[in-house]
């Protein structure tokens, strides 16, 4: 069975190639890392996944199903979730809201048994605290009790970044897609967030495919990295040897590979 | 630390002796209104409780959803119509007439939602005007509905019970809208709720957890349609004769300001929206007749606007207060709530 796979993948913006005939594969368990330098087509290719774009040619293959031509709820009741590089919090909710929105999948309360939520013993009232037994332990996981009943819209950068991981984590994804989850993080929070996604991958048994331009943290957490640059793949291997590569040398310390 | 039970808490239907205490003095406050309060001001209640019906269904769509509509009294038209129709020409029952007619809003509504799946902002505002007008304009050529001429509301009886009296009435259109009101509150504190107020926050990531935006807009808008035609065909016998100049874009455009005054994306703010205009809208209306304040718009409006004075000086004031309500409070009436909640929650326990 192939876990997941991109195969001649091509996405256009009018005359913009932002990504060019890509394709690898990511195994089952294992933490895949994309990197590339600003304007790549990293994220785009994520929208391409999840579909948010469609893309222009080629296939995205996640446990034997095509994913391309879907919408992205119906792909992330597949099993695939992710983070946004820019935070895509719901601001008017407060943090336990935001992660049981991970939970829609799995309720079935329509606005029946919802707006008839007469206590605990109702259907929806049964069902909701089921699923915020869960939510429960996503947060006592990311550490997120102290702001639980805060709107997160006001709460601080990082914080915002552990909710949406957290509101991810809460859809029991079988793929999680990261885009930059360290992007604005001082040296704690990054160190935190490196374990979690060790915990992730190791407790959860959950693949993860992950953008990141800190090198360190890509190159110390990451079991494979595909490198690309101008939406064209340039190199793909274990850490040690795309780090040597020349051409990823190239891409990110300029032409000559000196400066 | 209140996490562990704070599950069960949130899921209660009352979050504290001082909200049942309060729930219960608002039900018994209810009950007795109408034998202290003379004829007028329960005819007032009626006309009130239906604006609440409309007013927080459509907030879930507005505020909770982030869809707007200017095309809720075409709903509220349907409701009042359908009803009366239902009733003379199919001989249904009211209740089964009233329940009908909110279904038959809500398939509009569904249907209205369809295009509102690619409009955004004013041009769904133009949409739903747009439908607004045409269906009141669809239901004066209809003869069967009484066309231009208008309809009679048939005798009420509900349950074997003949209602003839505003009393009567408001321990049927106040039962219900109580009923209404705690389904959108339910509501909003569950699944469809949180989806409605995702699809609000940022579309996008609601969609990629898995929220179906075809099914939750439409969902909204049907849910707030089958709000106002309930409402709609309790109006018609408010008024016992309708015809379709009532249901105008002014109209509309009152719901929206209900909703907007009361603060948008909460139950209660709609309530109290709702109950402030629709009170001041029919209190204004005598303003010419007030001693002193009555004479003084009497004398500015011929001064300064025309010779005869200004017809609907009421419109300037109830302009004026909902000015002043905006600048001082934005997020509406809602907004004062919020602030006094803190020392109410516990009073007086
Ligand atoms: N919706 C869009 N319309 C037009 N062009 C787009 C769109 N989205 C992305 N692009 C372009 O596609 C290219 C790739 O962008 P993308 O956001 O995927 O880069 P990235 O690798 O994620 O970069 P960064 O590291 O800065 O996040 C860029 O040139 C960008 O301007
Ligand atoms: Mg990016």
């Amino acid at each position: 069975m192939t876990f997941f796979a991109v195969n001649g993948l091509s996405m256009r913006f009018g005359g913009l190639k932002a990504i060019d005939d890509v394709s690898f594969e990511v195994r089952e368990g294992e933490v895949y890392a994309l990197i590339g330098p600003n304007g790549a087509g990293k994220t785009t290719l994520f929208n391409c996944i999840n579909g948010i774009y469609p893309p222009t040619r080629g296939t995205v293959i996640f446990k034997d199903k095509n994913l391309c031509g879907k919408k992205p709820d119906r792909i992330a009741k597949i099993g695939i979730a992710r983070t946004f590089q820019n935070i895509e919090l719901f601001a008017h909710m407060n943090t336990m809201e935001n992660i049981m929105l991970g939970r829609h999948r799995f309720m079935k309360t329509g606005v029946f048994h919802g707006g008839l939520m007469w206590g605990r013993r109702s259907f929806a009232g049964k069902e909701e605290i089921r699923h915020r037994r869960k939510v429960e332990e996503i947060i006592d996981l990311l550490e997120l009790q102290s702001v639980r009943k805060n709107m997160v819209g006001g709460l601080p950068y990082g914080i915002q970044k552990k909710i949406e991981l957290g509101r991810a984590l809460a859809a029991e994804p079988s793929l999680l897609l990261l885009d930059e989850p360290c992007a604005g993080m001082n040296t704690e929070e990054k160190q935190d967030m490196i374990f979690w996604i060790r915990d992730i991958q190791d407790e959860l048994g959950i693949t993860i495919l992950l953008i990141e331009h800190d090198m360190n943290m890509v190159m110390d957490i990451s079991d494979r990295i595909l490198a690309i640059n101008f939406g064209q793949v340039i190199a793909e291997g274990t850490p040690d040897e795309v780090q040597r590569h020349p051409e990823v040398l190239k891409a990110y310390l300029g032409e000559d590979g000196t400066t | 630390m209140d996490m562990k039970r704070a599950y069960y808490e949130d899921v209660r239907f009352f979050s504290s002796g001082a909200v049942v205490f309060w729930f219960a003095a608002l039900i018994i406050a209810l009950g007795i209104y109408p034998f202290v309060f003379k004829n007028y001001y329960v005819y007032v209640a009626n006309y009130v409780a239906i604006n609440i019906m409309v007013v927080v269904g459509l907030n879930l769509l507005v505020g909770y959803t982030g869809q707007i509509s200017l095309g809720h009294a075409g709903f509220f038209a349907v409701g009042a119509y359908g009803t009366i129709a239902l009733m003379t020409q199919a001989h249904f029952p009211f209740l089964a007439a009233l329940i009908s007619a909110g279904f038959i809003a809500a398939i509009l509504g569904f249907l209205l939602g369809l295009p509102a799946l690619r409009l955004e902002g004013p041009y769904l505002a133009i949409a739903t005007l747009g439908f607004g007008v045409t269906i009141t304009q669809i239901i004066g050529k209809i003869d069967l509905l009484g066309g231009r001429q208008g309809l009679h509301a048939p005798d009420l009886i509900v349950l074997g019970r003949h209602l003839n009296t505003d009393r009567e009435f408001y321990f049927l259109v106040v039962p219900i809208t109580v009923l209404l009101v705690l389904f959108a509150r339910n509501l909003t504190k569950t699944k469809v709720g949180r989806a409605f107020v995702a699809i609000r926050d940022a579309e996008i990531a609601a969609e990629t957890i898995g929220v179906n935006l075809v099914m939750y807009k439409t969902l909204a808008f049907a849910i707030s349609a089958f709000y106002a035609g309930v409402a709609g065909g309790l109006y018609a016998f408010v008024l016992r004769f309708i015809d379709p100049e009532l249901f105008g874009l002014f109209m509309s455009i009152m719901f929206l300001t209900m909703a907007v005054v009361g603060g948008l994306g909460s139950v209660m703010g709609p309530v109290a929206g709702a109950m402030l205009l629709s009170w001041l809208d029919l209190e204004l209306r005598n303003i010419l007749s007030v001693p002193y304040l009555g004479q003084w718009l009497r004398q500015l409006s011929e001064q300064y606007f025309s010779l005869t004075g200004v017809s609907n000086i009421q419109f300037i004031v109830f302009g004026g207060i909902l000015i002043f309500i905006m600048i001082f409070e934005p997020l509406g009436l809602y907004g004062f709530w919020i602030r006094t909640k803190k020392y109410w929650k516990t009073w007086p326990f």
